[in-house]
């Protein structure tokens, strides 16, 4: 590397890369030069000229975020002049810009009220009329108001570069220029809604949150998404003890400022009118409402009488819930029910992949970052910018920033194509006719979606070997805990942390198929969605924030808090670790955690079960389940931990027969985008019901 | 969408004059040349254009609303243009500019019904050492006079406008 340029900025003797840009370089010296149009990580504008600095030598101001650093330089940031400068810029962009703050959205986190309140722009020699337009709806999400826009061209950049849909340009020119959508009157894009968060201004609003609270008024949240397996920090704006925004708002967690439409706008299925308040209980023939001791008693009751004549029992866990109910959900079902019937739906072969890689030493999982890191990166059987969109953020942006070779192999065109190295359309074999490519690499990450599994993926392990270079894997999942319903043992034929279970017990087909199942007990998973169940006399309940083709069929329903009303941790599609933070609750609902505690509790199963405590049970994981022995600080305060590899075969049977993945698209979301009226009318917008 | 054989040629010849993955720089010309051919831009030639030269039509639209000279609606037959700039102005640009509009009864960027002529105020088109200026089409009028203006307008109304 070369050696660093010294500079001055502000009296401070201050060194950088060769190439940094002065406004980077003021940054990591923790000195603010204010700009709009600047924004890390996407291409240079130079349009706002609000960064301007005084740089000696130069005869005139200079925009710091077009200027690289230069040995010697010596740059003021806050003189009299400078000042004078952007307050000149600010007087300018305020020329067609309405007052209209107390009724902006944007008030109080604008970035412009923020300069104008520091620069004391507050007066204007402009006495024109102000050129005013008509405020414009482009989606059910995006709306865009032109004469507060200040033309940064951050939303066109962040479309085109970040997103790689490029739904967003500028039309016209002067004073009449302003964002155009790419369908005339409306946008057809993936929704993601990051134009509006990247928008200094109150520009561009939100469908979902205009009007509805000033930002100082919320408290702020920041948890785990709880749609895909990506695993995106997503702070929770809560007002009234409902959720009114999402975003990320601090840009920390593994997706930066990053997040798809189902993670910033998909979290009304937290208030949705039919979301279950009150335990039901099945009294002659009919769904009723009954108190929770009532509902607790009755399920304890039929568990125990079912125990202790050795009936059977069928556990189907979730893909949503917490690793803690998890992991103690398999506890209960093990160690209290005494039941090896125990599974979830399996949305990818990571069992497989893990035995696969035992014993290779340069094969491993990747992590988010690497994906941002890797020199090349392998795409095969999978449509990342629909189905994962953080990771297909993630390698987009590692095409950008560090020209990273691209390969694609799929079916069918997808996204990642524009930029690819090379594209192979067809199956998982396809990687061999890239054998020469990928072994000139100086390393590799590969994903690979749901239908590589079994046989397929063990070539695809033994390929990327062949390849003689590091290789890191990505076995791509469907929903926010996928992961960790494997590592918590929510399989049959495997306990926490992936170790053998001596009895394999029924997997979900063969529960359903059960004719004498005397017990289903379901939480947050809709089987019969899908499949029949065979047997008639099963007592079925179900834990469940909605009324679910399996929740009409229960005996017993208790409703469930969702994961933005519960603390605990979930492992991401790539094995990182987090931690949900719980704003607030749904009345009349209890976390999945507390309903198995209570259920054990009330079959005199306490002792055995611990307190259900999300950090009590986190201890019990961390002392059991290989992998999970994480960092805590890093996990306690926000940030991630990746599982540690699992040195070892994997001496289960793989059952690649049972992995079907459920292929959600950007609008999609299983039981909760049903329940999402944003993803909704996003599709209904587009004829898609 | 289908050009003609000359048109064709011509984008051939664009296209083939950039560097390779540099072939949206033909994007103007492309317009330009179309819209001769087609009399404007239509959505079907925004999308094509696109497609052709791998940009996205949002993209070309962001040129095509810049650029006074690329237009959305057809034109007429002989599209007159009137400098009002500096030079034209001082000149008498501004009379022959409201002459025109009340001999033809039509504004800025209007056409006649019959579709024969368009008039539009122009900024400079770089004729100032023979001003005033019209130019119709691609063809310039130097040192206009009201006179020679009503005998133009009247040729372009009676006669053949391809004539002019």
């Amino acid at each position: 590397m070369a050696d660093p340029v010294k500079l001055t900025i502000d009296g401070r003797q201050i060194q950088a890369p060769p190439g940094t840009l002065v406004i980077d370089a003021a940054k990591r010296a923790g000195i603010e030069i204010p700009a709009f149009c600047y924004y890390e990580g996407l291409s240079l504008q130079a349009a706002c000229r609000m960064c301007l600095v005084e740089v000696e030598k130069a005869p005139k101001l200079m925009a710091s975020c077009t200027l690289p650093v230069a040995e010697g330089m010596v740059v003021r940031t806050e003189t009299p002049q400078v000042a004078q400068a952007r307050k000149a810029t600010l007087e300018f962009l305020l020329t067609n810009h309405p007052l209209d703050c107390p009724v902006c959205d944007k008030g109080g986190e604008c970035e412009l009220q923020d300069m104008v309140f520091r620069y004391g722009a507050g007066e204007s020699r402009f006495t024109e009329v102000k050129h005013h337009v008509e405020e414009k709806q482009w989606s059910p999400v995006v709306f865009y108001d032109a004469p507060r826009c200040i033309l940064c061209f951050r939303c066109v950049r962040i479309c085109t570069e970040g997103m790689g849909v490029g739904a967003l340009g500028i039309v016209n020119r002067g004073v009449l220029s302003e964002i155009a959508p790419n369908h005339g009157d409306h946008l057809e894009c993936d929704e993601c809604g990051m134009c509006i968060d990247i928008c200094p201004v109150g520009a561009l609003t939100s469908g979902a949150y205009r009007y509805k609270t000033r930002p100082w008024e919320m408290e702020h949240a920041g948890t785990i998404c709880t749609h895909c397996s990506n695993g995106c920090k997503v702070t929770l704006g809560v007002r009234n003890h409902e959720i009114v925004r999402g975003n990320n708002r601090d840009h920390s967690g593994i997706n930066g400022e990053f997040l798809c439409i189902k993670g910033r706008y998909a979290f009304d299925f937290f208030g949705h009118p039919e979301r279950l308040q009150s335990p039901l209980m099945r009294i002659d023939g009919k769904l009723q409402e009954v108190p929770w001791s009532r509902a607790l008693a009755a399920v304890a009751a039929k568990f125990q009488e079912v125990k202790g004549r050795g009936g059977k029992f069928g556990v189907i866990g979730s893909t949503r819930t917490t690793n803690e109910e998890n992991y103690y959900l398999q506890k209960l079902a093990r160690q209290g029910l005494g039941t090896n019937h125990i599974d979830h739906h399996r949305s990818g072969d990571l069992v497989t992949l893990i035995d696969a890689l035992s014993g290779r030493p340069n094969a491993s999982l990747a992590t988010t970052a690497d994906l941002y890191n890797a020199k090349a990166v392998l795409v095969v059987a999978a449509d990342l910018a629909s189905e994962q969109p953080f990771l297909s953020f993630q390698v987009r942006a590692n095409y950008r920033h560090h020209q990273a070779r691209i390969y694609v192999v799929t079916e069918k065109a997808v996204r990642e194509d524009a930029y690819a190295a090379a594209v192979v359309r067809g199956g998982v074999d396809g990687v061999e006719s890239l054998r020469e490519r990928l072994a000139r690499e100086p390393e590799l990450a590969i994903l690979f979606g749901a239908s590589v599994k079994g046989e397929e993926l063990r070539k695809l392990v033994e390929f990327g070997s062949s390849l003689s270079i590091p290789v890191k894997y990505v076995c791509l999942l469907d929903y926010s805990n996928s992961r960790g319903a494997i590592d918590m043992g929510l399989m049959p034929e495997l306990l926490p942390g992936c170790r053998p279970s001596e009895q394999p017990g029924m997997t979900i087909p063969e529960m359903l198929a059960c004719a004498d199942l005397d017990v289903l007990w379901v939480i947050g998973a809709n089987p019969l969605a899908r499949g029949q169940l065979a047997s008639a006399n099963a007592f079925a309940v179900v834990q469940e924030m909605f009324l679910t083709e399996t929740a009409l069929a229960a005996q017993v329903v208790l409703p469930a808090s969702s994961a933005y009303e519960k603390t605990g941790t979930v492992t991401n599609v790539t094995g990182e670790v987090q931690r949900l933070a719980s704003p607030l609750r749904k009345m009349g609902t209890k976390p999945d955690l507390e309903i198995i505690g209570l259920i054990a509790k009330e079959m005199g199963l306490a002792p055995l079960m611990g307190p259900w405590d999300a950090g009590k049970v986190f201890d019990q994981i961390r002392q059991t389940a290989p992998g999970y022995n994480l960092p805590l600080p890093a996990i306690a305060s926000g940030g991630a931990a990746q599982t540690a590899a699992l040195n070892g075969r994997v001496a289960a049977p793989s059952r690649p027969e049972l992995i079907q993945s459920a292929a959600n698209g950007l609008f999609e979301s299983g039981t909760l985008g049903r329940y999402s009226k944003i993803l909704h009318s996003v599709l209904e917008g587009r004829g898609r019901t | 969408m289908t050009f003609s054989t000359e048109l064709e040629a011509k984008f051939a010849r664009l296209l083939a004059s950039y560097p390779p993955g540099r072939q949206r720089s033909a994007m103007i010309p492309m317009l330009m040349f179309a819209q001769d051919e087609l009399g404007c831009v239509s959505a079907e030639l925004v999308n094509e254009v696109a497609r052709r030269i791998g940009v996205t039509p949002v993209q070309v639209e962001e040129v095509l609303t810049y650029y006074s000279m690329l237009h959305r609606k057809p034109l007429g037959k002989a599209h007159v243009q009137v400098c009002t700039n500096i030079s034209c102005l001082l000149t008498g640009g501004a009379e022959l500019w409201e002459q025109a509009c009340s001999r033809l009864g039509i504004g800025h960027k209007e056409v006649l019904p019959d579709g024969s002529i368009s008039l539009e105020e122009v900024e400079c088109i770089g004729a100032c050492s023979w001003a005033p200026a019209i130019q119709v089409n691609y063809q310039f009028h130097h040192f206009v006079t009201p006179e020679k203006l009503d005998r133009l307008l009247a040729s372009l109304r009676n006669e053949n406008p391809h004539a002019v």
